[in-house]
């Protein structure tokens, strides 16, 4: 069970993130996307979900990956993504409630360049009973 | 002319094991029920599915398409509502296609559908583009 005192808070990744060229030439050539300047609008999840796995998993909010399935998806874009870009994210769970046995939590991640705001993605997490 | 109203061209994606391996690769998701049946019949899915973000990519490059190209979409959402179901050594169809939600001076929001063997796969799915 997620630790109900988690909710609202905000939890920084690990690192600093560098976004390679061939990462977003993988995820590009996946749905036939030519043009790799930009990364594909639903690139960041690669770094976004490995980030929450990271954090949600700790010990003093204990969620459990293994039966975890995706409820929904949503991506606010400010600044598009391109080899290069220096990116850190931080995470905040902004919900948790428990509806038939089943966990459901809802997770911000704010994708920063700098001081820039690049991308904010909201992810609704279930977690089966 | 694009407008409220306006249904926008239907495009159909193919998806097999080996997009979703790839998937997995580029993605960095391995979770063995989008690779390796016998697991995800244990887990009670009735085959290997593709996974909601492969979908939801898919649908995606639809929409970076209408929009000429990724960097104007700026909005995407939806909710993975049933599986892309992927059998061994058969091709299973996305369907998309969407429809004009509205028209203001600088954007264009689209309300998206996406079906896999006839079953709607992507709940309230919606983009909004630069225009």
């Amino acid at each position: 069970m997620l630790n109900p005192d988690s909710v609202g808070s905000t939890f920084a990744g690990t690192e600093s993130i560098t976004v390679s060229q061939s990462e977003i030439d993988a995820f590009c050539a996946v749905v036939g996307e030519t043009d790799t300047t930009i990364a594909p609008p639903t690139f960041t999840i690669r770094i976004t979900l490995t980030q929450f796995e990271e954090i949600l998993t700790r010990p003093e909010i204990g969620l459990d990956w293994s039966r975890l399935v995706h409820g929904d998806q949503k991506f606010e874009i400010f600044s598009p993504i391109k080899a290069g870009d220096q990116l850190t994210c931080a995470a905040t769970i902004e919900s948790y409630r428990v509806a038939a046995g089943n966990e459901i939590v809802s997770v911000r991640s704010d994708l920063h360049k700098g001081s820039e705001l690049a991308v904010s993605a909201w992810s609704t997490l279930v977690v089966r009973a | 002319m694009i407008e409220v109203g306006t249904v926008l061209e239907e495009k159909v994606f193919y998806l097999d094991r080996a997009l979703l391996k790839q998937y997995a690769d580029a993605s960095g998701d391995q979770n063995p029920i989008h690779q390796n049946e016998e697991f995800a019949v244990s887990v009670g899915l009735p085959n290997v599915i593709a996974h909601g973000m492969l979908t939801m990519a898919l649908v995606g490059k639809y929409v970076s398409d209408f929009a000429g190209g990724s960097a104007h979409v700026l909005e995407y959402s939806a909710r993975f509502t049933k599986p892309v179901i992927v059998p061994a050594g058969e091709k299973v169809d996305l369907t998309v296609s969407a429809t004009v939600a509205e028209v203001t001076d600088g954007k264009i929001s689209m309300n998206l559908s996406a079906t896999s063997a006839g079953v709607k796969v992507l709940g309230m799915a919606k983009a909004v583009v630069r225009k």
